[in-house]
């Protein structure tokens, strides 16, 4: 016994030498005599190279795991693929980003993307990380002026250098009941409901009507954050400023909110979006009238999470035009495959036939104008059994033209997260509206030791 | 010798409260599994005690998902923590023998300074640690998590505790006289004594180190090197591209199987290590 | 090296056997810990992409430190972990000794072991998931209690703060209890049988021999038990970093200090949590040298009898 426990215990300790012999060895292998043969991509899942690899033409394979992907003439796209959660793609990119210029030709960042939230962080002029678009050889202005010109904005620095670009758009829709809109106003029409929803005040009503007949209209407070948030006039701080100004939008939402979960129009029980609680509400079970969604939020998270038949859901407009997601692509300052990253960017964000075939196979809502009016109108090829029938885009579209992009800083991110979750606390009755107000502000210098001051309206 | 007879009373009290607590322990565990079995969809209609047949095709989805590569990751995990767990065992053990039985010096100070670092908390250095691997090119390797197991403060108080209630000095001094080096006495006398100490930390240390997310995330960058749980931070991650919460149980239950086996394996000679224990003076 | 030498002296053995412990300790902590301490002095933090600092600032980040809500997440840390440890302990002792006494004829010990050291298995942040999830308001929990007839409207368990706090508890609870109660096992039976015998024969009730035998023998393994769930007290981020998402909800109740910390790396303020993690350091050391006074007040004997033998 006490033999064989330490043989074991031997056995573990050579396994372990013979692990330091190969660790050591594994740091860099690519080689930097030919420049340009590795393009780095940053990302935080799947979704670009899926798309990537179905639609660009150059692609040749890409390796069984998912890491690498070759082009035809030879150049290997790596993936650094970090999750979301916790921050840890934006610190790792920026991890890479900030030894950007000590790094080998084949190791430094080509291409990263980023999303709405944080786009700002990168696309800052000062900060100068992510290349403006001109600066590879795009005019943004021709070559991307089938774009909507929202996500060009959005993508733009403050001095309106554009240095991304991206291939998706996200308009917003509210999202209904059939059955519920049958059993409160008697029809499942979408223009009839349109009509009920179509801005905050008639909503209100309609909330009054839902909760008489014991329905909810939306989940939560976090449903409707989006549309108010997409609409402040201001940024959350003006540049070369150290101030956070919360909007007058934002004070809406959160006396509206608290009028409406007190009043019972929200679900009590659902705090914040994708959790369980959200999931339940988008099943059969839950009385919930309708949600806040754009395309990907319908096929992803509101299709699986119905366990019905299809057809019961119905698309209209929203009380208030807004955008949710989008990932944009940007081009690494220092990047040594100029050529590859521009044709990559312009095959994926200004092609329109690549991007019809994206919008086909995975039901994205691409950034084509002139492409998304066809779909609009191409009831056959793009109506939705799951909608019962009803093709989205004819909805999606005008709201995409619509919509107007709230001033971006880089602190938003924390801003817009850090409001919900402060205010949570008072809509839940938990502490009173100042004592959220101090929280917020706690937060807010934790997350941002740079701020000094947060100013609130009035 | 009346005060033999078994105590009824307080024996099915016992059982009884052992069982509500083994109930509270599996409960969870039982819920996991079930819910495993079952699809994202069923999941949706609420909870059910029942299994569902979905387990096969959630355990296909967590299989042939290449951003997820699971058998890779379990298999860095036991190597990263079936090395931990040896390394720490081995190092504390010959640490606190080395403390405990010899008289130096800077015995007093080494002793001292070690009580001290017991209580750092980990996270204290995770800046400077992480600037400190990349420095030494280690980035992205395995050896990080495996080699600072070696310097573990709490598995040496474990171990002298243990020297202290079990290892008397005679023995040592036996083994000197029949003419044992002293390297060879700690492997051949000391080791075997200290065997149910060793066994109990070294499945803490692999429990702790198969557990272990906070360091492994800073370190670890390439898919075919993460280990388990980054792995399931990978998927839980609220991404509307990974919204399955079938294959998330799953994935969770796929994760903790390997470490309930080699627990099973090495509890039966806990057990028989402990009754072991005692040291005939 | 093997044969006899009377008059030698072992003490370089002693340097060599913990070589290894403190080489690797000063190259994988010491070092850091260096480096966290020096940038403790620093302003030095990112604001988006861009670096400040460092900039040397002296003691401000320890003052600014302590006008924040420090000591309130100190606070919370430390009845988070009572709530924990508290049944922990007993529960364990309770168990300990009623597995290591053989009249009780206790049935399937094994596989009660085996059953209560389970939840330290699992990860604590897949465990968390498992709790976020069980007791959310639409969870099976409430299913369950709602479908026994118990209550009408569902609980919402992580919307007060008993809630939370119950909840990290029970899951501090679950994970630890079986852990202890196999180091407590291991430390009674380590205990000689003569002695028991011995106390058989006087004829001591089983609470007698619990407290003046069992317990004063077991004191190391008591003081090892303590002091590490001090530390890992003091550690606590995995359970309620999940269960709250980071937040320490509601009104910030769950908020533990590594938490605090891990908000402040997460900003990269380097500065900020250089000056935290010495406070850390600071306190966790101040603990345990109570803890460390107050439970193994012999060890300096104890250290003198080794001397003694050592020669």
């Amino acid at each position: 016994m006490k033999k064989r426990i330490f043989a074991a215990l031997m056995t573990t300790v050579t396994v372990a030498g013979l692990l330091s012999g190969c660790g050591g060895n594994n740091g860099n292998e690519t080689d930097s005599a030919v420049e340009g043969k590795v393009i780095n991509i940053y990302s935080w899942n799947d979704e670009f190279r899926t798309r990537l690899e179905a639609i660009y033409p150059e692609v040749e394979g890409s390796s069984e795991d998912g890491t690498i992907t070759t082009l035809k003439d030879g150049t290997e796209i790596h993936w650094i693929i970090n999750p979301n959660q916790d921050g840890v793609y934006q610190q790792k990119l920026d991890e890479a980003l900030l030894n950007q210029a000590d790094a080998a030709a084949d190791d430094k960042v080509d291409i990263f993307l980023s999303e709405t939230d944080y786009v700002f962080k990168y696309t800052d002029a000062d900060a100068d990380i992510a290349m403006p678009l001109k600066d590879l050889g795009i005019d943004p202005d021709t070559d991307l002026k089938d774009q909507y010109d929202f996500t060009k904005t959005t993508a733009s620095d403050q001095n309106g250098v554009q240095r991304g670009s991206t291939w998706q758009c996200c308009p917003g829709l509210l999202v209904y009941r059939r059955d519920i809109a049958k059993d409160v106003f008697g029809t499942d029409d979408p223009e009839t409901v349109g009509e009920k929803v179509k801005d905050w005040d008639t909503l209100k009503e309609t909330a009054k009507e839902l909760k008489e007949k014991g329905y909810f209209t939306f989940s939560s407070y976090a449903d409707t954050f989006r549309l108010y948030g997409n609409s402040i006039d201001e940024p959350w701080v003006t540049e070369g400023e150290t101030v956070v100004k919360v909007n007058q939008n934002i004070m809406n939402w959160i006396s509206d909110s608290k009028e409406w979960l007190d009043a019972g129009y929200f679900n009590k029980t659902v705090k914040g979006q994708f959790n369980d609680d959200w999931n339940k509400a988008m099943s059969s079970s839950s009385s919930v009238f309708a949600f806040l969604l754009p395309a990907w939020g319908i096929d992803f998270t509101l299709k699986p999470n119905w366990d019905g038949d299809d057809g019961a859901w119905g698309v209209t407009n929203p009380p208030q035009e807004y955008n949710w997601g989008g990932s944009y692509i940007h081009a690494a300052t220092g990047t040594d495959n100029i050529e590859h990253v521009k044709d990559i960017i312009l095959s994926l964000t200004a092609n329109k036939d690549n991007l019809l075939k994206i919008s086909k196979d995975y039901l994205d809502f691409t950034n084509t104008v002139s492409g998304m009016q066809e779909v609009a109108d191409n009831d056959e090829e793009f109506a939705s059994d799951f909608l019962g029938g009803q093709n989205p885009y004819k909805y999606f579209a005008p709201v995409a033209e619509n919509i107007k992009m709230a001033p971006l800083s880089s602190y938003d991110q924390g801003c817009v997260e850090l409001i919900q979750n402060s205010f949570g606390d008072y809509f839940q009755g938990n502490i009173d509206f100042d004592r959220a107000k101090e929280n917020f502000e706690t937060a807010i210098r934790e997350r941002y030791p740079d701020i000094t001051e947060i100013q609130w309206p009035e | 010798m009346k005060s033999k007879k078994p105590k009824h009373v307080q024996s099915i009290l016992a059982h009884i409260v052992l069982i509500i607590l083994s109930f509270l322990c599996l409960f969870f565990f039982y819920i996991l599994i079930v819910n495993s079995t079952r699809s994202h969809g069923d999941l949706q209609k609420g909870f059910s005690a029942i299994p569902g047949t979905y387990l096969l095709e959630n355990l296909k989805n967590v299989a042939n998902d290449g951003s997820f590569p699971m058998f890779r990751g379990i298999v860095n995990s036991l190597i990263v923590s079936g090395c931990s767990a040896a390394l720490c065992t081995y190092f504390s053990s010959l640490t606190a023998y080395g403390l405990y039985a010899y008289d130096f010096k800077a015995k007093k100070v080494a002793f001292t300074f070690i009580m001290a670092i017991l209580v750092m908390p980990t996270q204290v250095t995770a800046m400077g640690f992480l600037r400190l691997v990349t420095n030494m090119g280690m980035y992205d390797s395995l050896l990080p998590l495996i080699i600072p197991s070696i310097a573990s403060p709490a598995i040496f108080y474990f171990m002298y505790s243990y020297l202290q209630s079990s290892l008397p000095l005679s023995l040592v001094e036996a083994a000197r006289i029949d003419g044992s080096g002293e390297f060879m006495t700690f492997n051949r006398v000391v080791l075997p004594i200290m065997k149910p100490a060793i066994a109990v930390q070294a499945i803490f240390s692999f429990v702790g180190s198969w557990n272990n997310y906070f360091v492994p995330a800073l370190v670890i960058q390439s898919k075919e090197k993460m280990t388990v749980p980054i792995l399931i931070a990978t998927l839980r991650g609220a991404d509307y591209m990974n919204f399955d919460m079938g294959k998330i149980y799953t994935m969770i239950t796929v994760a903790i199987i390997p470490i309930i086996i080699v627990y099973l394996i090495l509890s039966k000679y806990i057990i028989a290590g402990v009754t072991l224990g005692g040291v005939k003076e | 090296m093997k044969k006899k030498r009377k008059s030698v002296s072992y003490a370089k053995w002693g340097y060599i056997f913990i070589l290894p412990f403190f080489v690797c300790f000063f190259i994988f902590s010491f070092i850091p810990l260096i480096d966290t301490i020096r940038y403790s002095f620093f302003e030095y933090y990112r604001s988006g992409i861009k670096e400040i600092g460092p900039n040397f600032i002296g003691l401000e980040n320890y003052i600014s430190l302590l006008k924040s809500d420090m000591l309130k997440y100190a606070g919370n840390t430390l009845i988070l972990w009572v709530i924990g440890f508290v049944p922990q302990i007993v529960v364990a002792l309770l168990l300990a000794n009623w597995f290591t006494d053989i009249r009780l004829k206790i049935h399937g010990k094994q596989f009660f072991k085996v059953i209560i050291y389970l939840p330290n298995l699992i990860m604590a942040s897949a465990f968390a998931m498992l709790f976020f999830a069980m007791f959310s308001t639409n969870g099976p929990i409430n299913s369950i209690l709602t479908s026994v007839g118990w209550i009408k409207e569902p609980i919402d368990f992580l919307g007060s703060v008993f809630g939370t706090r119950s909840l990290v508890g029970l899951m501090n609870f679950l994970m630890w209890f079986g852990n202890t109660t196999i180091m407590l096992m291991a430390a009674i039976m380590g205990i000689s049988p003569d002695i028991f015998e011995a106390c058989e024969l006087d004829g001591c009730t089983s609470s007698k021999r619990f407290f003046y035998i069992t317990l004063p023998l077991i004191r190391p393994i008591l003081a090892y038990t303590l002091i590490t769930s001090i530390i890992g007290g003091l550690q606590m981020f995995d359970v309620p970093q999940i269960l709250t998402n980071g937040q320490g909800n509601p009104d910030r109740t769950s908020m533990t200090l590594i938490m605090f910390l891990n908000s402040h790396l997460k900003s990269r303020n380097y500065g900020m949590a250089g000056a935290l993690s010495v406070y850390l350091f600071i306190v966790s050391a101040i603990l345990c040298f109570f803890v460390y006074k107050m439970t193994n007040g012999d060890n300096g004997d104890h250290l003198k009898k080794v001397t003694k033998k050592g020669k």
